[in-house]
């Protein structure tokens, strides 16, 4: 393993196959087709992440999917340098919808994240699996 | 004390299922754990224990405790024996409720091993669709994106930076403090005393982290031994007695609120000082997991040895190095410079504090008349999910 200081102009990261289960596969079906869902319970009204049958705010066994456009900001992030394929980032984005997640930031310079900058879903092929999110500068 | 008559099985549910083509183990947990609440006339939130096996996908009970959305749980036990593990927890349970550590425990079991069983990657075993996983129900939204202890921790201390102005240099004081306390251990990884230059100028790993920001990686290990008051009289070495303890998860739950600001120590601290009867001000010397620095920084606002958002201010100037500051802290050279034994810094966090709590610690570094000591640790992730201990021990007169 090498260690590599040298920035790219853009980051991006080999992502190895997500573990679907029963309980993703409708996301990841989805994430083929480039549409980005997350769950919301229709009991209490929230929506959650990452995706369960169960709603981690009340309970209930009655979650849907629901389609998001996938956009929000940057929470919070850290350009990994000590990688063998170049500086990455990883991060987690506060959903427009409310939810925060964990992912990778793309199609941007190490230099340039910034917490609080907006950022919108792209869907990125993975090594033998489907395609994960990952987000770029909106 | 017994447990004999204080603690009652109120609750209790058998899975309908003989065959679960259709549900993950997790959510077959999770109809459990609702099973045996509705049973009982109890709800998810009135749960403060959970209890587990490895039937239970992820990583220990935290997987499982953020799945279901557990929010008020103080105790947890992961216990494995097998197939006699619930009875175990069950005994664990009563002796928890006996101590007053919880009040609602709640133990669960779930699998497929007729759909593949619990397996990550399985499911090929079955009739449950092939080629999916059984596994921790998080890791296929988690596990992709080259999450390490680097740059979880770095995350966290982005955000600390961002919300309260912390700096890097503030951070390197914590590393300083370490240092000049493993000059003396000789068994220290890590021996040489370094500078807040040195720290701030060595490379970069996980923005904001530095090479000098993270812990040292070890071999090793170590081990305690409990007793009764009994047999402690009986012993010819000092006697170092428990005075509190506690513990907390911090998972995600359901992403709504996350704050890396924080850690389970807001919740374990005061466990451990309300049982213990004493107050951050009364503690003489601090074992701190110090996976990295900014491990250290919010662990000790948490527990309240300073207010949250003025870690930096507090650890700068040395106010860690003992015989200097006011709050010595992991004088073996911690996990930063002496040892970080498997990656798992817990038990040497309690070493260090029994041999100060003996007297025994290096004589340049042996905080004087230290009868009461506190160590604290995080397992997992701080930028994830993790678990939370403190414990307080004094030393008998």
């Amino acid at each position: 393993m090498s260690d590599t200081q040298e920035a790219p102009a853009l980051m991006s990261r080999p992502l190895p196959a997500p573990a679907v289960t029963l309980e993703s596969k409708p996301f990841f079906d989805a994430a083929a087709e480039g549409r980005f869902l997350i769950k919301r319970c229709t009991a209490c009204g929230e929506a959650h992440w990452y995706p369960r049958s169960v709603c981690p705010h009340c309970h209930s066994p009655e979650t849907v999917w629901e389609e998001s456009p996938g956009t929000g900001v940057i929470y919070t992030y850290s350009v990994m340098w000590r990688s063998p394929t170049g500086p990455y980032a990883i991060g987690y984005v506060t959903l427009d919808e409310g939810p925060a997640m964990l992912t990778n930031f793309v199609d941007v310079a190490p230099d340039g994240l910034s917490i609080g900058m907006r950022v919108k879903v792209k869907f990125q092929p993975t090594e033998g699996g489907p395609p994960a999110p990952v987000f770029a500068p909106a | 004390m017994s447990i004999k008559g204080q603690a009652y099985v109120m609750g209790a549910y058998e899975h309908p299922t003989r065959d679960a083509p259709d549900k993950t183990t997790a959510q077959l947990h999770a109809e459990c754990a609702r099973g045996a609440l509705d049973d009982a006339g109890l709800s998810f939130d009135d749960v403060d224990a959970y209890f587990c096996a490895g039937d239970a996908p992820g990583f220990g009970a935290m997987s499982m405790i953020d799945y279901m959305g557990l929010r008020n749980i103080r105790h947890m036990d992961t216990t494995e024996t097998g197939g006699s593990s619930y009875l175990v927890h069950l005994g664990h349970a009563a002796q928890a409720i006996a101590a007053g550590k919880c009040q609602v425990a709640l133990i669960t079991l779930a699998g497929r091993p007729r759909n593949g069983g619990n397996r990550p990657g399985a499911g090929g075993g079955g009739r449950a669709p092939t080629g999916l996983s059984d596994g921790a129900p998080e890791a296929g939204f988690e596990s992709i994106y080259g999450g390490s202890t680097h740059n979880t921790y770095g995350m966290c201390a982005m955000r600390h930076m961002y919300e309260y102005g912390t700096t890097s240099e503030q951070l390197a004081w914590i590393k300083v403090a370490a240092s000049h306390h493993a000059q003396w251990n000789a068994h220290a990884f890590l021996k040489n005393v370094v500078t807040v230059e040195e720290v701030v100028n060595s490379r970069m790993i996980a923005d904001p982290l530095h090479l000098l920001d993270c812990c040292v990686v070890t071999d090793g290990g170590g081990a305690v031994v409990v007793t009764s008051p009994q047999v402690a009289r009986s012993l010819k070495r000092p006697k170092v007695r428990v005075l509190g303890a506690g513990e907390a998860p911090k998972v995600q739950q359901g992403g709504r609120g996350l704050d890396l600001t924080y850690s389970g120590a807001v919740w374990s601290g005061p466990r451990a000082f309300e049982e213990a009867g004493v107050t951050p001000a009364d503690i003489k010397y601090v074992s701190i997991y110090d996976s990295f620095t900014i491990t250290v920084l919010m662990q000790l606002e948490d527990l309240g040895f300073c207010k949250k958002g003025e870690g930096g201010r507090f650890v700068a100037d040395g106010n860690l190095i003992s015989g200097v500051g006011k709050l010595p802290f992991n004088t073996d050279g911690g996990g930063l410079c002496n040892n970080h034994p498997t990656n798992r810094g817990g038990m040497t966090k309690i070493i260090e504090a029994v041999r100060q709590a003996r007297g025994e610690a290096h004589p340049k570094v042996q905080v004087p008349s230290c009868d009461l000591v506190l160590a604290h640790g995080t397992g997992g992730s701080l930028g994830v999910r993790h678990g939370s201990a403190t414990v307080i021990l004094e030393r008998e007169a």
